[in-house]
């Protein structure tokens, strides 16, 4: 498959369906096999190379579009891990409705005692005949009071160490039992939710890889978010410093010697970080993915934080736009005010893994230096101080 | 444009990497840095046998007509090894002046390896401030004055020399070596006392600084490869508290900003090489110089006591490193160039 055959497809596929009715049009499209060229044929693709996506995305951009917002969670990191680990019934029942975006998915990983330490998470499903029963509460949770499915990672096992007693789920968000609460946020909206489960019951067809398998099911995940999360292209000038340069051309009255220094210096950064990302983007294109995504989040996270934060110390604005407690569909970073994007930023560094795990993963796996000392590996997760 | 390698630069790594390690090892460079830093010899079979000198040369003056992405490589691996040769003295600075003049017959004699040539352009020098550390004067076919902090003069056989906007072979100029921050990279002080010289043709001396200064960051990447590399190795085996010090978070999360500096340092160097415009070469040398100098520094700390030895060579690449951070524009130059180039203009 090349990029001719594609762009026929494309052309035929344009030429018998009406993207006047997005629904139809974006089920016709995942049907043809045009939504990820990549997946297999009859799961929304042709079995094509990766890079072919972009041609699709270039010859269908006039036509009804995702919204990779509200659809961020499912696309990112739901459908590469049912992909992975999926049943052929589970990839046929989910992953249409996930593309199209008739059903929207949350993710249902972070505890109040497990963060950065995901594995040692304790809510528990304890097996009933076909079905497990879910006591637990989960946080952090994007988008979940408008989602129908959410990825669940649970406790199966307390008697063995925390890394083995773990299995994953596809948690149905209208079984009865689940309650959403939002949660509010220091930028006065709720992004998030906390999620209660209590006496959840999931049937066995629901669950993802095998029992106990849940941790390797959940890097699969977790990988695919950080490569979400640190990945877009980006124009120079572009992205975050983008409303700072607004500014700071616009108001030359604003501008200070010291601020200027911090400028240019910020500038020059994210313009090494936009040449890294081109240059990781050219190494997944020709099929030799380097360590640098990793690396990625990291700068990012930094990068808009400072930004951020000198955009609010430019403007000398003491007011903040709005705050109100809302519930927020996505993250809207360019249509809010500065003091939003500065509060807002500094989730960046703890969502999808925080900067300090991030120098773990890239110092362990990257630069092969060796672990901490490890107290938890061998012990029972029932026995772990807590 | 891309910002990736291609099989013919990754060639010519191998060739120059192999070379280094089998005669310049940095303990061997550092045996002679204080007697005669050039390695003359070693020169000699870069130059001629795996024929870097003659890269930037064009085909029609008898070099490879290569393009700075090829010679960016070889700055690379030169900076990985702190390997005192005049290569980008003679094959990068100097052949970039004597190729806009058109100086076809000095050209071939460069790019068969057989002379060396030194620009007598302060190694302070930026594009923005091209005559710093220079007052050379031409009269009637001689010239008088000098130049500071020349690089590369001391072992150059043909000496050119810009004036006003024009560039001129000169011979019996004075050459006095200076003692240097950065050992494995000499600076001399050049004076004229009325040097009979030649006209060769036009130079734009600006513009010839931005092409070292992009060139440059190249170097720069391999000075902090190095640094990185070494101590990546050191700190797996160094032992105290009974375990490696690369165990400590607070080690491993230094190491690891370190990475990612480096990291961008690569994508900065191979944008200003692909694409060497006034813009990319002020961010490459704006991001690379301090990259190198802080890996150096990094390297040095996280060694403990035997980083701070003459003996173990990390100092010869923080020397590298912080003289290269002046060279062809201070990091704070380039961005302040940046003010202008990138629409970000100052306070009234």
């Amino acid at each position: 498959m090349n990029e001719a055959d594609i762009k026929d497809r494309v052309s035929a596929f344009l030429a018998a369906n009406d993207p006047s009715d997005r629904p139809a049009f974006l089920r016709a499209r995942y049907d043809a096999g045009l939504a990820w060229v990549a997946y297999p044929e009859g799961l929304g693709g042709l079995g094509a190379p990766r890079d072919l996506q972009q041609v699709v995305e270039r010859e269908l951009a006039h036509t009804p579009q995702l919204n990779t917002g509200v659809q961020g969670i499912g696309l990112g990191m739901a459908a590469p891990t049912i992909l992975a680990f999926g049943t052929q019934e589970q990839k046929s029942r989910f992953l249409r409705p996930l593309w199209t975006g008739e059903e929207i998915w949350c993710q249902l990983f972070s505890e109040p005692g497990a963060g950065s330490d995901l594995a040692t998470l304790g809510t528990r499903a304890v097996r009933d005949g076909d079905e497990w029963v879910v006591d637990g509460q989960k946080v952090w949770t994007s988008g979940a009071h408008h989602s129908r499915w959410g990825i669940l990672v649970t406790r199966t096992d307390p008697d063995v160490p925390k890394h083995r007693g773990m299995t994953y789920f596809i948690c149905d968000m209208h079984a009865p039992g689940v309650e959403v609460r939002p949660l509010r946020q220091i930028t006065g909206e709720a992004e998030f939710n906390e999620v209660f489960l209590t006496g959840v019951r999931l049937s066995d067809d629901l669950r993802l890889g095998e029992v106990g398998e849940g941790w390797r099911v959940a890097q699969t995940t977790l990988m695919n978010e950080r490569v979400a999360i640190g990945g877009a292209p980006v124009r120079r000038g572009g992205g975050m410093i983008g409303p700072v340069l607004d500014t700071w051309r616009e108001h030359p009255e604003l501008r200070t010697h010291d601020l200027h220094q911090r400028l240019l210096a910020l500038w020059v950064e994210t313009e090494v970080t936009r040449l890294s990302g081109a240059r990781l983007r050219e190494q997944l294109v020709a099929g030799q993915p380097g360590p640098e995504g990793s690396g990625m989040k990291l700068s990012f996270a930094k990068l808009n934080q400072a930004l951020s934060g000198l955009d609010v110390e430019l403007r000398r604005d003491l007011g903040y736009d709005d705050w109100t407690f809302r519930r927020s569909e996505d993250v809207d970073f360019y249509g809010r005010g500065a003091g939003y994007r500065y509060l807002r930023a500094k989730g960046n560094s703890i969502e999808g893994g925080t900067s300090e795990i991030l120098r773990n993963i890239i110092s362990e796996r990257v630069l092969g230096l060796p672990s901490e000392p490890r107290i938890d590996k061998d012990v029972p997760w029932k026995d772990l101080p807590r | 444009m891309t910002l990736l390698y291609g099989e013919v630069e990754e060639e010519l790594r191998a060739a120059v990497r192999g070379l280094l390690a089998d005669r310049c090892p940095p303990a061997s460079v550092l045996k002679r840095v204080e007697s005669d830093p050039y390695d003359p010899d070693l020169w000699k079979t870069l130059a001629g046998e795996i024929g870097v000198a003659g890269l930037l040369i064009p085909e029609q003056y008898g070099g490879a007509g290569a393009t700075a992405s090829e010679a960016g490589v070889v700055l690379e691996e030169l900076g990985r090894g702190v390997a005192p040769v005049p290569f980008l003295t003679s094959a990068v600075l100097a052949t970039r002046a004597l190729v806009a003049a058109e100086a076809g017959e000095l050209l071939a004699g460069l790019a068969e390896g057989r002379t060396t040539a030194a620009l007598a352009v302060s190694f302070a020098a930026s594009p923005y401030a091209p005559w710093r550390g220079s007052s050379v004067s031409v009269d009637g076919g001689t010239l008088s004055g000098g130049v500071s902090g020349v690089a590369g003069a001391d072992v150059a056989d043909v000496l050119v020399v810009p004036v006003g906007g024009e560039l001129y072979e000169v011979e019996g100029a004075s050459v006095e070596v200076v003692p240097s921050l950065d050992l494995t990279r000499p600076v001399a002080n050049v004076t004229f006392t009325g040097a009979s010289a030649r006209l060769l043709g036009p130079c734009d001396l600006a513009e010839v600084l931005r092409h070292g200064a992009g060139l440059l960051a190249s170097e720069q990447l391999g000075v902090a490869e190095w640094c990185l590399e070494t101590t990546l190795a050191y700190v797996k085996e160094r032992h105290q508290f009974a375990r490696p010090v690369g165990s400590f978070q607070a080690i491993k999360h230094r190491l690891a900003d370190l990475w990612l500096d480096v990291v961008r340092a690569k994508a900065a160097a191979r944008a200003a090489v692909a694409d060497a415009d006034a813009v990319t070469v002020a961010v490459a040398q704006s991001w690379n110089a301090g990259v190198a100098v802080h890996a150096a520094e990094e390297a040095l700390q996280l060694h403990g006591g035997i980083g701070m030895t003459w003996e173990h060579p990390v100092h010869l690449y923080l020397k590298r490193a912080k003289a290269s951070e002046m060279a062809f524009g201070t990091p704070g130059d380039h961005r302040e160039a940046l003010a202008s180039l990138a629409d970000l203009p100052g306070p009234a």
